[in-house]
């Protein structure tokens, strides 16, 4: 009996693995998430040490340093005053014309900052882990933006953390425009595992008007992500089945390879 | 290196180096920045327990680092347990076999290790109808994996087995004295 009671606790792990394989989608959430917050703590203690590392980092920026940003600083601040104003006065004229053809008010966007703390560990999906969670009011299937442009949009939300699904991997796929030919299609993955900034643009019929370097932005055709966001640029378009429709390659603008700080858009 | 040198510490030592693992995976990125790929450290680490360990220490490292890192990653929870599982079961079944103390049967077994649990990983995400992202950039990657893990393997029977001497049992050293055999010198 002694001599057969590891093969039973063998038996007894491939159960439980198989077992945990076969949740259900919402057990399964609950239990990586129970699973996960054991790495709450080591991820505190990373994200104070890169906070007093730039502090200590501060301290030894030289002055000429600090005033020579402070000037740029100051010429791009006049610079988006500027900009707002005629944004305000576009938004203005846009919001009169709007409710002179009887369309409904669209409303500003609410923006929250947060850190990327974690990446997925596997190299076959795309995700990040962000320091906000239910507590600060996300939920599920917000978008999430970079100062570029789309990053992807919350995929499983914690207390205190939250998953984000990144542009490229196979959970997320986009409804986008082309805005200067009126074309819509779809953004999905690029299929490429090594190089992440390269995505598809699918089911496009206009290819004589597709040109590299057009602007792609979300076209709004669906309820998770609003319109305009900006996503990347064409680079070259291609047929598929036999000239059935069309397939671009699009460069996305933010690079997903360096993200530290995104925003995710609130209700 | 048998169960008898084990102390109540190793098991503790070997779980927590698990989750720090994990961990080191999902917070640092730098492996994916130089080389397209991030490294996997389980395999090579399952292949160190499995050859110095009890199968009830294999089983302990196997569930505690699979739904660790499933824990992190989109994968559905045991995706990485079963593979981390059937090759630790394998090589604690077979290390009478195995020259284990040998740097060149360390290099090679963590090789094997660590192209095969993720190929056994996609695998099964596949069968189980999920779509990860698999292309010819994935060769790459998993050469990448493969090879990163072979060179950790024999580092980590270097490092585990100098902290397993600094903080196991030591056997008692045995004197050459022995008072029977004193010869007894006196007068009478």
């Amino acid at each position: 009996m002694l001599k057969k009671a590891p093969y039973i606790a063998l038996g007894v792990a491939v159960l439980l693995a198989l077992i945990a394989l076969k949740l259900p989608n919402r057990a399964a959430a609950q239990f990586k998430l129970a699973v996960g917050s054991l790495f709450l703590p080591l991820f505190g203690v990373v994200s104070s040490s890169q906070h007093l590392m730039s502090k200590a980092g501060d301290t030894f920026v030289s002055r000429a340093d600090l005033v020579d940003q402070n000037e740029q600083l100051r010429h791009e601040n006049q610079e988006l005053k500027f900009q707002s104003m005629r944004s305000a006065e576009l938004e203005r004229e846009n919001g009169r014309l709007r409710q002179q053809l009887g369309f409904l008010r669209q409303s500003p966007w609410k923006l929250l900052p947060a850190h990327v703390i974690a990446r997925d560990p596997a190299n076959w999906w795309r995700q990040v882990w962000i320091d906000r969670g239910r507590r600060d009011g996300l939920r599920a299937d917000r978008p999430v933006l970079a100062a570029d442009g789309l990053v992807g949009r919350l995929a499983e939300v914690a207390e205190t953390r939250s998953r984000v699904v990144l542009l490229g991997d196979p959970a997320c796929r986009v409804p986008a425009l082309v805005p200067e030919i009126r074309e819509l299609g779809v953004v999905s993955s690029g299929g490429n595992a090594l190089d992440s900034s390269l995505l598809t643009l699918g089911y496009l019929s206009k290819s004589d008007q597709l040109k590299a370097g057009q602007l792609v932005v979300t076209s709004g055709l669906s309820t998770l992500f609003p319109s305009g966001i900006h996503i990347g640029h064409i680079v070259d378009v291609h047929a598929v089945d036999f000239g059935l429709y069309f397939e671009a390659r699009v460069k996305l603008l933010v690079n997903l390879n360096s993200l530290e700080e995104v925003w995710v858009m609130l209700p | 290196m048998g169960d008898a040198a084990m102390s109540a510490l190793t098991p503790i030592l070997i779980l927590a180096v698990a989750l720090l693992a994990v961990f080191f995976e999902a917070s640092f990125d730098a492996p994916r920045r130089w080389l397209g790929a991030q490294v996997d450290l389980l395999p090579g680490l399952m292949v160190y327990v499995s050859l110095s360990s009890n199968l009830l220490m294999v089983l302990a490292f196997a569930l505690v680092s699979g739904f660790a890192l499933d824990s992190l990653s989109a994968n559905p929870p045991g995706a990485t347990v079963l593979p981390l599982l059937v090759l630790g079961a394998l090589m604690q079944r077979f290390r009478h076999l195995l020259l284990s103390g040998e740097i060149y049967a360390q290099w090679l077994l963590g090789l094997g290790a660590s192209a095969g649990v993720p190929l056994c990983t996609v695998l099964l995400l596949m069968a189980l109808g999920g779509a990860p992202l698999v292309s010819w950039g994935s060769v790459w990657q998993w050469l990448v994996m493969a090879a990163v893990g072979s060179v950790l393997t024999p580092l980590y029977f270097l490092v585990f087995d100098q902290l397993r001497w600094m903080f196991g049992y030591r056997p008692v050293q045995e004197t050459s004295f022995r008072p029977d055999r004193e010869i007894a010198r006196g007068r009478n």
